[in-house]
């Protein structure tokens, strides 16, 4: 099955190559363009800034998530993915840091040739990253498929989304490292980034089919987390040589 | 009650419940009952009657608890699209009136309306509960368009499980009129076959042969929804509008009737699913999905034997 060459010469379980800039934007708090490929978004961050009216809450800061399509107009697609966004943003922001402010996060697609979804949010993470508030953790997002055939696939294109019998973005935290994410779910068997945080399905598939789906997802997000982590320590680095000793 | 620093060793139930909603749930929760006396995994009762809305083609409202939803089907004749000419086409509208809940204002569609609208497309076209090959009345030239407008009437939680009930049931009770095509390719109202009103209608449309009986819509897999809200290790199935709002993790489950999943649908949240729970909430979509089959099979003898 994992030999089973696509359309691209990818294997079944293989990933597109991925690259993450950060700090593309001057006027942004922080911003990132995250790419899978074809496949690229541009967000920015601004905030915590002050708000006023009735968005404010006097317990946490509000998150507004903007989806900019890359033509066209806002349809009820992209109104879904602004709510998935920001309650998966929720997960890792620490929203009662900041109360009675406001988060806008925005969200430019820059081409779309599938996994969009998980391409945000991997792209509005490393922004928030870029902005330097406080988070409770990382998270890393896949979208995995099942063909015709019954093979599943990671990380589909435009056509093989298209062509999928079903596919699904999954979305896991990143395994922490120096601090400990407090969930109030932690298992006895089960680490923590084997929770599943976000899943939005598209077609329809057997229970075994998608747990399988589950499965080999949870192992990609582990690549994806070390590639946002050691694109992130890079960046680090750099700033670590420019400043003077 | 015990006093646990909050100041709540005297007060009544109900302001404590409005104060400290999280702790007041949280007490029932700890002792695995909720506040309406249900236990964590049961559904409220659910009540579907078809036909309430004689002017549209199908309808049916659903009561799931207090949430309750009035769907129409309307259907229209249009023509197909060069790609798909032997195909209908079936449009999804949610709507949330301001009647609803007090957070729904009228004017531009909430986030939460355009999110559900987004979900039932997605769930009717990922169970192929319509073939679209039925809508068809002449290939090339003439298909029904079903508009399936859903109204959310009083919205006490678990939106997106009584809108697709709705929305299924009255697709279930949809009645395809019977038409008939004129030569120049208009659709007319076909004329029933008494053979009195000979001398009042044209002959020309006499001689037209009724291109499609009046029929029920074959339904395919009928896809059927469970929200669940996540509390520590615990599921609470079916919350209302009070749970989703003090919980915030909330998932839903879609499980067709050949016991496929069409959608797993978890929008973020603060507590993460782990595959227990995923297992959990599968088995407790299965067993609600008998549930609802069996009240959809009840509705409909019932409206068989009153017409």
């Amino acid at each position: 099955m994992g030999s089973a060459a696509r359309r691209d010469g990818r294997t079944a379980i293989q990933l597109r190559p991925l690259a993450c800039t950060r700090g593309l934007l001057n006027r942004a708090h922080g911003s990132a363009r995250w790419s899978q490929e074809n496949t690229c978004v541009l967000a920015a961050v601004y905030g915590p800034k002050s708000i006023s009216g009735r968005r404010e809450n006097p317990e946490r800061a509000t998150i507004e998530v903007i989806w900019k399509p890359k033509s066209g107009m806002t349809g009820n697609k992209e109104k879904e993915a602004e709510l998935v966004l920001r309650r998966s943003l929720d997960y890792i922001i620490i929203a009662t840091l900041h109360p009675n402010t406001g988060m806008s996060i925005i969200v430019q697609v820059i081409s779309d040739d599938g996994a969009l979804l998980a391409c945000a949010i991997n792209a509005t993470t490393a922004a928030l990253v870029d902005t330097g508030i406080p988070l409770s953790g990382l998270i890393a997002a896949v979208s995995c498929g099942i063909n015709k055939e019954g093979d599943l696939l990671l990380d589909l294109t435009k056509s093989e989304e298209q062509e999928a019998q079903a596919h699904v973005c999954l979305v896991f935290p990143n395994r922490p490292l120096s601090m400990k994410v407090e969930t109030s779910i932690k298992s006895d068997d089960e680490p923590v980034e084997h929770g599943l945080v976000t899943s939005v399905t598209c077609g329809a598939m057997s229970v075994d089919d998608y747990l399988s789906c589950l499965d080999l997802g949870r192992a990609a997000s582990l690549k994806i987390s070390e590639f946002s982590r050691t694109s992130l320590e890079q960046s680090q680095r750099a700033v670590e040589l420019v400043t003077p000793t | 009650m015990a006093a646990s620093g909050d100041g709540g060793a005297d007060m009544e139930v109900e302001a404590f419940r409005r104060l400290y909603p999280a702790r007041f749930y949280q007490r029932y929760l700890d002792a695995a009952v909720r506040p309406d006396a249900r236990l964590l995994n049961r559904a409220r009762s659910t009540s579907i009657s078809l036909g309430p809305v004689p002017t549209a083609d199908g309808s049916a409202l659903v009561k799931v608890g207090n949430t309750t939803m009035l769907a129409g089907v309307k259907l229209e004749v249009m023509t197909p699209s060069s790609e798909g000419p032997d195909l209908g086409q079936v449009v999804v509208e949610f709507h949330m009136p301001p009647i609803c809940s007090p957070q729904s204002r009228p004017g531009r569609p909430a986030e939460a309306a355009c999110t559900i609208t987004e979900q039932l497309t997605n769930a009717l076209k990922s169970s192929e509960l319509v073939d679209l090959h039925e809508l068809s009345i002449a290939p090339g030239k003439a298909a029904w368009m079903a508009y399936l407008d859903i109204y959310c009437l009083d919205a006490d939680g678990s939106l997106l499980d009584a809108a697709l009930l709705a929305s299924v049931s009255a697709l279930a009770h949809l009645q395809i009129p019977s038409v008939a095509m004129t030569e120049e390719g208009t659709v007319i109202p076909a004329l029933p076959e008494t053979g009195i009103s000979n001398h009042l209608s044209n002959d020309k449309h006499l001689q037209q042969p009724t291109v499609s009986e009046q029929r029920r819509l074959k339904l395919g897999a009928i896809p059927w929804s469970l929200t669940c809200a996540l509390y520590k290790k615990h599921v609470l199935a079916d919350p209302t509008a009070e749970e989703e709002t003090v919980l915030h993790t909330i998932l839903t489950v879609i499980i067709d009737s050949s016991g496929r999943l069409v959608a797993f649908y978890k929008p973020g949240g603060s507590i993460p699913a782990t595959t227990n729970i995923i297992q959990e909430c599968i088995s407790l979509a299965k067993r609600r999905s008998k549930e609802l089959q069996r009240s959809l099979d009840e509705a409909i003898t019932q409206y068989e034997s009153e017409t």
